[in-house]
């Protein structure tokens, strides 16, 4: 179709796996309307990462996403994908190399799930059978069976049609895509298990995104950058999460991310990126002398017992031992373990519900990796630099 | 013509009858089997045909008016109305009034019927294709142009599929109501079924009514039979069950 | 025919005709409506109670809907014809048969209009403590009345259109000039024509601002021009029924 890509020739189409996409000076204006919709956008999303544009209703987030493939055309500055400008490109045409998902999916009720899927494939005129192993490959992807492929979207759950829309934007293996709350009508349950999906498949697929939401949390959750718009169609702040909840920008954005920002930003860390403490451990067997001794070195009233795999059975007060050899026995059982993927977030509220007391944590194979306090989590959340 | 072979007709004529079925013998009946047989294939036959053909005519054209309309208030909202207006004048219309209003333009000819039995399907088409095309949700049609589709592929492969349902609802309340119509066309030209039901009003023997009428009657719950067949046949998304 | 000037003479002289037979056409006019009264006020008292009560039972659908089908499939002529064979000829053959093609709109659109009556305005009705009889009277049916209307402007428009061809089966209205051409000639057929138009027109016009009239205001603001449209089968919960005017 494209002549000027025929140089390409990785993935199934002549597109680029992805394209960074600029905004320059970009405005938009009704005639008529008092303000301006959008004002003077102004960043740059690199190639093969999630920008996620969040604010209030009304700040021109989905006006801004739609100037991108024309749906909306710009009145003044430029929007460059794969630094080349939008507005030099038949919108048609544009479009079909840009993936498109919406809040409502919009699937064709009249067509089937795998002729959903071929939709782009065909207007860009592929043949019948590398449609076919397209549309196999998609539904793959995003967790179909191939069966489905011949069910109507009237047959399917909201979360399967879900799936077909992001498979249906993929099919041509476009290098950008735009995401309208494109899980904003799940249920929060199904919501978050498609999220996740998501940002699994994205690692492998590695497109640039642009996502807009109205979800602060989703956007911090979803985004590499995050632009916070604010009425008027103006950037509030673009920053990576971690810099947005650390430093917010102004009071605009302090609000609209929340006075719990602290909070979310432990979302963003997990007890791997911490340094965890070693904690006194004492192991089954282990002469009582000798675990009452190392207690007293640390200045602790608890030690952690192990078993001969290091695995923690339990926490022993010190005061119960009564010179006897350690035993899991004397322990009070652990009432929650952390793992090296477990958030900041989640660390911090299983340590305040444990009265305090460290987190235990593990490595994948269940042997001890070290504890986390309270003191360690509040240190992470001090701002960088 | 009339002096063509006067010596060599030697049946007795009985016109009122047909030809010398049993019913002569019996013509208070109310319904004779018989007459039907006797005058399928010089009566009942080449009305039938007549009529069906009256209606495919009128349909066609009817359709073709219609959905050019249709497709054009599709993208100009301002042309519904009045056509909407000029076409309910038309559909109010009385039929025995409106073939005969139409006869100092065209004359006593199928021209005649076919004009009037075209305007009584104008409102209904343009109505439900209008309709089907209003309710493609507006997701789906965002969808479909933020993929790439043109204007023309968008009304080809989304917004028609998907009006189907109603224009095909339409079709069969316009088909039905033509061949319902098509009877009083005979006050203008002497064609389909409205001939022999007609004439079956100028006599005491009620058989030839009766029969033109029922076949009238049937053609009518046949075709839009068929036509729900067809629409099934061409829409199978519209059957699956929803969950 | 078909030349400009001729075109323009025949209605010329069937304006002519009309002026020149006043009393005839107005008594005519008047036979032809009380063939319509009768048959409506038969028809209204039979269809409208059943309809309203099946709607509001929300049962016998597939009758209530489909009767008017079949209704349409009726070619007038042929009922007509049909009442002459059984009934032989005259004003009441010519009723019952108006009857019966007046029943099946209204019906259809009676049951349609409390049928689809907003399920949420009746149980609201019934929580503050409404007898059946008062949901029926209080809510459903104001909220029916447009819809119940529409089928009695269609029946009535139907019934004015097919009394002409009362005069086939012996009994008289309007269309006794038409069907008569070998007396009163193209004008005088034209001139009849006319005025059964103008009265059909006239009819539609003055039920469309009564129906108007009876709309509560509350439903009036975004409906759009009070009317059909006929959705697809299956979806069809506000399926109104009109029908060309035979």
């Amino acid at each position: 179709m494209n002549s000027e890509n025929t140089a390409q020739t990785e993935g199934p189409t002549a597109y680029p796996s992805a394209a960074p996409l600029e905004f320059r000076h970009v405005g938009k204006r009704y005639p008529g309307a008092d303000g301006a919709a959008i004002e003077d956008l102004s960043f740059e999303v690199p190639a093969g990462e999630i920008c996620v544009l969040v604010g209030p209703s009304g700040c021109g987030k989905t006006t801004a996403m739609r100037l991108v493939n024309r749906m909306i055309d710009l009145s003044s500055g430029e929007i460059l994908l794969d630094g080349r400008s939008v507005n030099d490109r038949k919108p048609a045409e544009l479009r079909r190399e840009i993936g498109y998902v919406i809040q409502q999916i919009g699937l064709f009720p009249h067509q089937t799930i795998a002729q959903n899927i071929a939709t782009v494939p065909k207007l860009l005129g592929w043949d019948k059978r590398r449609i076919a192993a397209r549309v196999t490959e998609l539904l793959e992807l995003v967790g179909l069976p191939a069966e489905m492929g011949a069910r109507y979207p009237s047959q399917l759950s909201g979360g399967q049609r879900q799936r077909v829309g992001v498979a249906r934007a993929l099919a041509a293996d476009p290098p950008l895509m735009l995401m309208d709350e494109p899980f904003g009508a799940i249920d929060p349950i199904n919501r978050e298990r498609l999220q996740d999906e998501f940002l699994r498949l994205q690692r492998e697929i590695r497109k640039t995104i642009v996502f807009v939401t109205h979800d602060i949390d989703e956007a911090i959750k979803m985004g590499d950058r995050i632009a916070i718009m604010r009425e008027g169609g103006r950037l509030a702040q673009y920053a990576t999460p971690d810099e947005l909840l650390a430093a917010p920008a102004d009071e605009f954005v302090a609000k609209f991310v929340g006075a719990d920002r602290g909070l979310k930003r432990l979302t963003l860390s997990h007890l791997g990126d911490i340094e965890l403490t070693d904690g006194v451990v004492v192991k089954v067997g282990d002469p009582a002398e000798e675990a009452r001794r190392r207690a007293a070195d640390h200045g602790v009233e608890e030690v952690v017992v192990l078993d001969g795999g290091e695995k923690p059975l339990g926490r022993l007060p010190v005061a119960r031992l009564n010179g006897q050899p350690v035993s899991a026995d004397d322990a009070d059982p652990l009432a929650a373990i952390g793992g090296r993927s477990t958030s900041l977030r989640d660390a911090l509220s299983l340590v305040v519900a444990d009265r305090n007391r460290p987190l235990v944590v593990v490595e994948d194979d269940g042997r001890l990796a070290g504890l986390v306090s309270l003191e360690l989590i509040s240190d992470a959340l001090r701002p960088p630099g | 013509m009339a002096f063509a072979l006067p010596l060599a007709q030697s049946d007795p004529v009985i016109p009122e009858f047909g030809r010398g079925s049993s019913c002569v013998r019996d013509p208070d009946a109310l319904f004779c089997w018989g007459w039907v047989k006797d005058n399928w294939s010089d009566t009942l036959q080449p009305a039938l045909l007549q009529h069906i053909a009256l209606t495919l005519i009128a349909i066609g054209i009817g359709s073709a008016i219609a959905f050019s309309l249709a497709l054009t208030a599709h993208r100009r909202g301002w042309l519904t109305t009045p056509v909407v207006v000029v076409t309910g004048f038309l559909y109010t219309i009385p039929s025995l009034a409106l073939f005969q209003l139409l006869v100092p333009f065209t004359g006593l000819t199928r021209t005649t019927a076919e004009i009037a039995l075209v305007s009584y399907t104008l409102l209904i088409l343009f109505r439900n294709m209008l309709a089907g095309l209003a309710a493609v949700p507006a997701e789906v049609r965002d969808a479909a142009i933020g993929m790439g589709m043109t204007a023309r592929q968008l009304l080809w492969k989304v917004e028609l599929p998907l009006a189907l349902p109603a224009i095909f609802a339409g079709l069969r309340i316009a088909v039905v109501t033509v061949i319902s119509l098509a009877t009083i066309a005979v006050f203008v030209v002497n064609e389909g079924l409205g001939a022999p039901i007609y004439n079956g009003l100028q006599q005491t023997f009620s058989t030839e009514l009766i029969a033109a009428g029922g076949l009238c009657v049937l053609l009518a719950l046949f075709s839009d039979a068929l036509l729900v067949l067809l629409q099934r046949a061409i829409s199978p998304w519209a059957r699956v069950a929803r969950r | 025919m078909g030349a400009g000037g001729t075109t323009m003479n025949d209605f010329t002289d069937a304006f002519r005709f009309i002026g020149d037979n006043v009393s005839l056409l107005w008594h005519l006019t008047l036979d032809h409506l009380a063939l319509t009264g009768a048959a409506m006020a038969i028809a209204l008292v039979v269809a409208l109670p059943l309809g309203v009560w099946l709607g509001h039972l929300h049962r016998g659908s597939f009758v209530a809907i489909n009767i008017s089908n079949i209704g349409r499939a009726l070619p007038s002529l042929a009922l007509i014809a049909f009442g002459v064979a059984l009934l032989g000829i005259g004003f009441v053959n010519v009723m019952v048969a108006l009857v019966v093609l007046a029943i099946p709109p209204m019906l259809t659109n009676a049951y349609v209009a409390v049928d689809g009556v907003d399920p949420d305005a009746v149980e609201a009705a019934q929580g503050m403590g409404m007898t059946p009889t008062e949901v029926l009277l209080r809510v459903e049916l104001p909220l029916a009345l447009p819809l119940i209307f529409a089928g009695v402007r269609t029946a009535v428009v139907y019934v004015i259109a097919t009394a002409t061809l009362a005069p086939l089966a012996g009994a008289s209205s309007l269309g006794n000039v038409i069907v008569d051409q070998a007396t009163y000639r193209l004008p005088g057929v034209l001139g009849a024509a006319i005025c059964v138009a103008v009265l059909a027109l006239v009819a539609e016009l003055s039920f469309a601002l009564l129906q108007r009239a009876v709309t509560p205001r509350g439903l009036r603001a975004g409906r759009r021009d009070g009317e059909e449209a006929v959705p697809p089968p299956g979806e069809g919960r506000r399926v109104l029924v009109r029908y060309a005017n035979s």
